[in-house]
């Protein structure tokens, strides 16, 4: 036992070093030299100021439809079971960040979110007086809260379920908007991987910029 | 245009079979890289990777005190002092990770002030981690300073699979050896997994995940202007910490405005890589590779979800060739693959049909699946990685013993979900953990192998080895310690009080408690997360089921390997039985689902499968 106690030791402290310390280090400097962007969290920033990240969503929408009517003229991401307020990062004095809701599909809680949720975007439709055809359907992604609570994209079907009510509240054409979305729209990865995906924040940031310019 | 068929695309299946090809296609070279690793000479290694870094491996072992015989090889060990370097190296480990976890408020590296981890979630971390579990009760973000990250958590990720494999190679070579007495140096192992397949594999996965996104800084959190600001309410609390209420009995709550967001940074893109790599799964955000920071787009998805089952795969391979026979590598692999399928077929089957609730319920929602639209269960998942994606993760993640999600395993459909689970239940030997999965899946061999010698009546052998009493005892031993330690753990969670800390109702919320003992007790480390795992009882009661399933099984498989080294190999005659065919195969993987069934369909039919009925009969 105690002959092993020294290899034990000096081992442990010299792997210890390699990968707790060299392999960490060395990894950041290639990075920063690299992906700078990419490696200190893709920050987007509007007038030289950071607004957000290109990877974590913003709250946008609501599932209160009572505040609908002052949102309908931003496209809705995903809803978010981070807290405490929805999409927070990281709150070190809650100790709070990502988050699912890890509600199981037959619980009843599920079941109310997403009818509040449909409640909500009904407001906000009722608010700028869209009208849709019977039985369109809204996509599941817009209902449904994401395993981050911070997901930053929607479907492109749950873009374009939006596109009619954001382009009224914003008096602007659909086919403007539209054009926005399609802009904002990633494809699968080498045609396969993932899904379809729209950025909702910079959409969003699109939309005002393109407003501004007016 | 999209073809569907019962809201399953085509897309969808396609992406399950461009994974599966790709991992095999990758796994042989991989298997024979490694072989020639642990096969090698001190100071050497394939690739230029001896160049780069024997002199480095040969320092470790002079300050070791490693003894170098004159032909260059390391002085071996019987599998005793194996066994005893092995759990003393893992004993450092657990004492290291503790320490820092304690300690972090006075250490450095810790930007965001962080303070102490309460000490049952310290022990309960620090198991885990040294157990290649990584069962987190913590969220790391809010939790774990850059330092105990990296230096506790990091290290211990690189540690525990190279004792993996370390603990496989000591049971190949005793399994290819005729009557010798030792069966390698534990040092010589574990520091070669770590340098020569390790490191190398992750500084390229780790690199190539950064430019996707993944953060790799040491910069503290990043505060962002909102573009919407956010307001919510809050319980308002007097001086003694109570919240007050109203007149009516309703809690007084204030306003608090919301107008910046804190963007969590740190060096998260390496530890993700060892993570993977590692089958360790320990997130470095609280919603691990769900987080868009750890896992942005598809193709960083597609590196992750790779990089789970690769080393576990291709050492189905280096075992073939350390053997010398190829041919009973393959039948390995090919045995966790006939399982591996069928079962990620059927999850992505389950998730892609939503929820019924949803439908009959809620009215105008559309869950059907299409080229602009995801479809399927949403809830828990990602937009940019879907059904399939995430179906294709919780599969791979709990065949190995990896643990990591990108989507909450909670949310799953009752089947969707009841899959993981039992992939678990089957005790981590489908691909499993980095070196644990094959050398459980081993001990499934032999008692395959007797099953055989029994239905025909003859001695059974395996690789030309008699398995006799004392190999069947350890078998049966790796086979049973993870079956019982998750029943009776889960038991005894559902009789006292502090068991019942479950989020949903109902069947759930005990599918909910089996699956953290099923987790834990296959040193697996996914959760349905919804359960407050972070409280005394389930910090101690899982940080011990993980630290016996893990040690209970490494030292009866190095007693295994000791015995089956200083046997005589019987040369093959007509009455032996072939292990490399397509019937042993089947003969293998009946096994392995035969004892996964028998033990755990009874629990089940009360959480998923009642839930399921429950769902779908309303």
């Amino acid at each position: 036992m105690l002959a092993h106690l020294r290899p034990a030791l000096v081992l442990f402290l010299l792997l210890s070093i390699v990968t707790g310390v060299v392999y960490p280090l060395a990894i950041t400097g290639v990075a920063r030299v690299a992906f700078a962007d990419k490696a200190s969290g893709s920050i987007i920033n509007a007038n030289g100021k950071p607004v957000g990240s290109s990877l974590i969503g913003q709250e946008f929408g609501t599932s209160d439809p009572a505040a609908a009517a002052a949102l309908a003229k931003w496209f809705w991401g995903r809803t978010s079971a981070a807290g405490p307020a929805p999409y927070t990062a990281l709150n070190v004095e809650k100790g709070t960040g990502s988050s699912g809701s890890n509600l199981a599909p037959t619980n009843p809680v599920l079941i109310d979110n997403v009818k509040a949720r449909v409640a909500a975007l009904a407001a906000a439709d009722a608010a700028v007086q869209v009208n849709r055809p019977a039985g369109q359907g809204i996509p599941i992604d817009l209902v449904t809260s994401s395993g981050s609570g911070l997901d930053p994209h929607i479907s492109p079907a749950a873009a374009e379920y939006q596109v009619p009510r954001v382009a009224k509240a914003r008096g602007v054409s659909e086919d403007t908007v539209r054009g926005l979305v399609l802009k904002h729209t990633v494809g699968r990865t080498m045609g396969v991987l993932g899904e379809p995906v729209v950025n909702v924040l910079e959409l969003n940031l699109a939309l005002d910029a393109a407003a501004s310019k007016r | 245009m999209t073809c569907t068929l019962a809201n399953v695309t085509f897309n969808g299946a396609l992406q399950i079979v461009v994974y599966v090809a790709v991992l095999l296609a990758l796994a042989k070279p991989l298997g024979g890289f490694m072989a020639r690793v642990f096969d090698g000479p001190v100071g050497k290694a394939p690739l230029g990777l001896g160049a780069a870094m024997g002199w480095f491996e040969r320092l470790v072992y002079r300050l070791c005190g490693v003894g170098i015989n004159a032909d260059g090889s390391a002085v071996e060990m019987g599998w005793k002092p194996y066994a005893t370097g092995i759990l003393l190296f893992n004993v450092l480990g657990f004492i290291a990770v503790y320490g820092l976890e304690r300690l972090q408020h006075v250490l450095p590296a810790n930007p965001a002030g962080l303070g102490p981890l309460e000490s049952g979630s310290a022990f309960n971390t620090a198991v885990s981690f040294v157990t290649n579990t990584n069962w987190q009760g913590y969220g790391g973000e809010t939790t774990m300073s850059y330092l105990t990250q990296m230096l506790g958590l990091g290290v211990q990720n690189f540690l525990s699979a190279a004792t993996g494999m370390a603990v496989l190679v000591a049971l190949i070579r005793g399994l290819s050896r005729k009557c010798a007495g030792t069966i390698g140096n534990c040092w010589v192992d574990l520091t070669r997994a770590t340098l020569y397949v390790l490191l190398p594999l992750c500084a390229m996965l780790a690199v190539a995940l950064v430019s996707q996104g993944v953060v790799q800084t040491f910069d503290g959190p990043r505060e962002v202007k909102l573009t919407v600001p956010l307001s919510y309410g809050e319980p308002v609390k007097n001086d003694a910490g109570e919240i007050i209420k109203n007149a009516d009995g309703t809690e007084q709550t204030r306003t608090v405005a919301v107008t910046t967001q804190m963007i969590p940074l740190g060096p998260a893109a390496s530890q993700i890589a060892i993570k993977q790599l590692g089958t360790n799964g320990g997130g470095f955000f609280n919603v691990n590779s769900a987080h868009p920071l750890e896992n942005p787009t598809p193709l960083s998805n597609f590196m992750e979800v790779l990089a789970i089952l690769l080393i576990p795969a291709a050492l189905c391979l280096t075992f073939g060739e350390m053997v010398k026979d190829r041919r009973q590598g393959w039948a390995v692999l090919a045995a966790m693959v006939v399982i591996f399928v069928p079962l990620l077929a059927a999850t992505y089957w389950f998730e892609a049909q939503g929820n019924p609730r949803i439908a009959a319920g809620a009215h105008g929602v559309d869950q059907s699946a299409s080229g602009l639209s995801p479809g399927g269960n949403m809830e828990g998942k990602e937009a940019r990685l879907g059904v399939a994606g995430s179906a294709e993760w919780a599969a791979a993640t709990t065949a190995a013993s990896n643990g990591s999600v990108n989507a909450m395993h909670d949310s799953f459909t009752p089947l969707g979900g009841l899959i993981p689970m039992w992939l678990m239940q089957l005790g981590e030997v489908v691909f499993g953990g980095v070196g644990s999965g094959l050398y459980g899946m081993l001990m499934f061999v032999i008692v395959a192998v007797f099953v055989a010698g029994l239905m025909v009546g003859r001695t059974p052998e395996y690789l030309g080895k008699k398995i006799e009493p004392f190999e069947m005892k350890m078998a049966a031993m790796c086979v049973l310690v993870p079956c019982a330690l998750v029943l009776v753990g889960t038991a005894t969670a559902v009789l006292v009080p502090q068991g019942q800390t479950t989020s949903n109702p109902g069947p759930h919320g005990f599918g909910q408690i089996l699956y953290a003992f099923s987790s834990a007790g296959n040193n697996n480390g996914s959760a349905f997360a919804g359960l407050s795992a972070n409280t005394p009882f389930y910090n101690i009661a899982l940080g011990l089921v993980m630290w016996f399933s893990r040690f209970w099984i490494i030292v009866p498989v190095l007693a295994a390997a000791g015995s089956l080294a200083s046997k005589k190999v019987t040369p093959t005659t007509s009455g032996t039985l072939p292990t490399h065919t397509p019937v042993f195969v089947l003969m293998l993987v009946a096994v392995v689902i035969v004892v996964g069934a028998l033990t755990f369909v009874p629990a089940l039919a009360l959480g998923p499968i009642a839930e399921h009925l429950q769902l779908v009969h309303r």
